[in-house]
């Protein structure tokens, strides 16, 4: 049996196993940099230091979630004997040919903390881009129309949108993320609803474009029907066919819940930069030219207004990654066993004032993947003010 | 202004009523009920049981006969028991069985708030406690975080691009990029262990006299607050909140910079910090005030984090509290506290604004 490393051991060795990471960040940063005269608002991105420093956190994560599996150095569910609440590089009683030290210390439950963080930035990712996503698609159809129809519509999504910001975060999540509300059809009547929206989205956004080459209209628009009704029928009601897509009651009420809380937000955002372009001089051009509102609204307002939303977009992902955080934190929403960080943190804080390191890693992760997304909205937010 | 404070106070009163009814409708779904009659009444008992104790309790009504009664505007149930006494919503609520003793209908209108299952008081007195204990939180939070963030959002707001700029606006970020759940952990793995972080350190140093530098543990703090078990608490919701009213204050005080009349005491020859405080400063805090005021209630999550993070029986501990035990009344009663704050909140913040700011009148 092997001494405990040292603290300078324990960081050799972490940088080891990130290798596939550092050589993929490498390969990306190279052709970036070599090609950023070509790449528009990205390449603009590697021109300053704070967007660099921001993307290189985010894709860190974003590379550690991808190999994951090369990474880890144990299974991140299982328990290895002798090895609970084990400090820092501690080796193991019985490598048995794996890998013989907990990088990071052992949890609670004898699970490699290391493994369990790496394995957690896939939970994260999986899900917080993809309900920024469903944010941004639901805030926009409802905020392009509300801002630019105006009238009764503006009034009343406003007032629904001001009534789910009343709501106070955390109530609505101990409300509506609860294993007896998975049982019944509340999430999935919340997802229907929800889920619809981008599928509608992308048919109207096309159909605007190309109603006058039906041709080019019934394919495209066909296709969006296709794949946007099968992903949907999967991922609201748990209907696929050939079951691709599908997720867990858990997962989807976590989703739904998130959405659900980042949606009016978005819509407030939409909805004023709408209002703003309205009184552009392009616009105008647009309606004298006889263009019909959604025409004018997702291809003359919309494009105009990305500077913005990119910017917020990238906000967005950071702020759900703290609420699924959250979520964790409470132990709401989330399976057991799960090594997403939220609940990582719920079951180290236990332990904390004796041995912080079980809890401390997956806060530092947290924190330094929301930092890198800040940094980025920060760089890109400068960058696309230079034009 | 008078026209605009009823119409706003119209839409407050209109979404409170929303708001609580969709509260109240997903705490009495009837998984929840039949989880509140198992912890009330015994863990193992049988759906005829819980059938039957739901009944007896007043739980059998349709859903919206049950709001009004908690509303006050419907008449609270009453069943008249085998010796002849009566029992009842109103009966429970004033602790009298005698027939015809109790009002007809007892709800919010009323003044009765009704009581809490989790800690079988009445929930005015449960809340009324709690909040205080949040206050003494929040006052706290607001008199750390207020002048930190406009001091951070003035100073790096003054001299656009400047070392001084960069070095607190990525100070700012990091802030907001650090949730209550991970500055928490930091602060009492790094300043509040007896084995780990600094407080060792300073022990054997002799520069420190107890165990720990910080208190860990804030539930002492309802004797009495000392800096010792207070300053992690406060700390740890302060700097969440704090980045992003810097950042806010920081593009108000950056535009008000580039402005004319600042330009022209420039050329008249005012000093640099004259300009700050004398010109520049007014009309930048317009925009931080609104925002510190939209603030508290999105504190409210962090006291919420943080309070069951230090144990520290607040409000938030209590929300939490009655959200895992289903305490249906206690959860509605929370509710309506926590939206008011919003609400009121939101509505300071616009009178502030016209206020505040002479270019903008409300008709």
């Amino acid at each position: 049996m092997m001494d405990p490393l040292s603290w300078l051991d324990i960081l050799g060795r972490l940088l080891v196993q990130l290798l596939p990471v550092w050589l993929a960040l490498l390969v990306l940063f190279a052709l970036s940099i070599g090609f950023k005269r070509r790449l528009g608002l990205y390449g603009k991105l590697f021109d300053s230091a704070v967007g660099m420093i921001g993307f290189a956190l985010v894709m860190f994560w974003v590379f550690a979630a991808l190999f994951a599996n090369m990474i880890i150095t144990h299974d991140p569910l299982a328990q290895f004997s002798g090895m609970r609440n084990a400090t820092p590089g501690t080796p193991l009683r019985d490598p048995a040919g794996g890998y013989e030290v907990f990088l990071l210390g052992g949890d609670a439950l004898a699970r490699d903390v290391f493994s369990r963080m790496i394995i957690g930035a896939r939970e994260v990712l999986r899900i917080a881009p993809f309900a920024a996503m469903i944010s941004f698609m639901i805030g926009i159809s409802l905020g392009l129309p509300a801002g630019y129809i105006g009238g009764r519509l503006d009034t009343g999504l406003t007032f629904v949108a001001n009534l789910v910001l009343a709501f106070p975060v955390i109530l609505l999540f101990f409300l509506l993320v609860a294993p007896e509300i998975q049982n019944t059809a509340i999430p999935r009547v919340m997802a229907g609803i929800l889920f619809l929206m981008p599928v509608l989205f992308f048919t109207v956004l096309l159909n605007a474009r190309f109603f006058t080459q039906p041709l080019k209209r019934n394919l495209y628009v066909g296709a969006v029907l296709v794949i946007g009704l099968w992903a949907y029928s999967g991922l609201a009601f748990n209907a696929d066919p050939f079951g691709i897509w599908g997720m867990s009651p858990n997962l989807l009420n976590v989703f739904v819940a998130v959405v659900f809380v980042n949606a009016p937000t978005v819509f407030r955002i939409v909805r004023g930069i709408t209002m703003d372009i309205r009184t552009r001089d392009y616009v105008s051009a647009a309606q004298t030219r006889g263009e019909g509102p959604w025409y004018i609204m997702l291809w003359e307002i919309l494009p105009n207004a990305r500077g913005p939303l990119i910017v917020d977009f990238c906000l967005r992902i950071g702020y759900t990654t703290i609420l699924l955080g959250t979520l964790g934190f409470f132990g709401l929403g989330v399976a057991p066993e799960s090594p997403d960080w939220g609940s990582t943190i719920n079951q180290g804080r236990r332990l904390l004032t004796v041995y912080p390191h079980a809890a401390l890693a997956p806060a530092l992760a947290l924190m330094s993947l929301v930092l890198g997304l800040n940094l980025l909205a920060d760089g890109l937010r400068e960058e696309s003010l230079k034009d | 202004m008078l026209f605009f404070l009823a119409r706003r106070v119209g839409v407050m009163l209109v979404t409170a009523l929303c708001l609580t009814f969709v509260v109240f409708y997903l705490t009495n779904i009837p998984a929840k009920l039949e989880t509140l009659a198992k912890t009330q009444a015994g863990s193992r008992i049988s759906d005829a049981e819980v059938a039957s104790w739901l009944d007896r309790n007043g739980y059998n009504q349709p859903m919206l006969v049950r709001y009004g009664e908690w509303l006050g505007v419907a008449r609270g149930w009453t069943r008249q028991l085998d010796d002849g006494s009566m029992t009842g919503r109103c009966y429970l609520l004033t602790g009298t069985t005698i027939p015809g003793a109790a009002p007809e209908r007892c709800g919010l209108v009323q003044g009765h708030w009704g009581n809490s299952t989790r800690f079988r008081a009445p929930v005015a007195e449960v809340i009324g406690a709690r909040l205080g204990a949040t206050g003494m939180l929040m006052l706290w939070v607001l008199i750390v975080m207020v002048p930190m963030a406009l001091i951070v959002g003035v100073l790096a707001g003054m001299r656009e691009g400047s070392r001084t700029d960069r070095t607190l606006s990525t100070f700012a970020i990091a802030s907001t990029a650090t949730p209550e759940y991970v500055s928490g952990v930091v602060f009492i793995a790094l300043l509040a262990s007896s084995t780990v972080g600094l407080s060792p350190l300073l022990v054997s140093w002799g520069w420190i006299e107890g165990p720990v530098l910080f208190q860990g543990n804030a539930r002492s703090a309802l004797e009495g607050i000392t800096f010792w078990n207070f300053a992690l608490p406060v700390m740890t919701v302060a700097l969440y909140g704090m980045g992003y009213v810097a950042r806010i204050t920081r593009a108000s005080m950056t535009e008000v910079m580039t402005q004319q009349y600042i330009r022209t005491a420039r050329l008249k020859g005012v000093s640099f910090p004259s300009i700050v405080l004398r010109h520049a400063l007014r009309n930048a805090l317009i925009a931080p005030f609104t925002v510190i005021m939209l603030q508290i209630p999105w504190l409210l999550n962090g006291v919420v984090i943080v309070e069951v993070l230090f144990s520290y029986p607040g409000f938030g501990w209590t929300l939490f509290e009655a959200a895992a035990n289903n305490d249906i009344e206690l959860l509605l009663a929370a509710s309506v506290v926590a939206v008011l704050v919003v609400l009121v909140t939101q509505l300071i913040s616009d009178i502030g604004y016209v206020w505040l700011n002479p270019r903008i009148r409300v008709t």
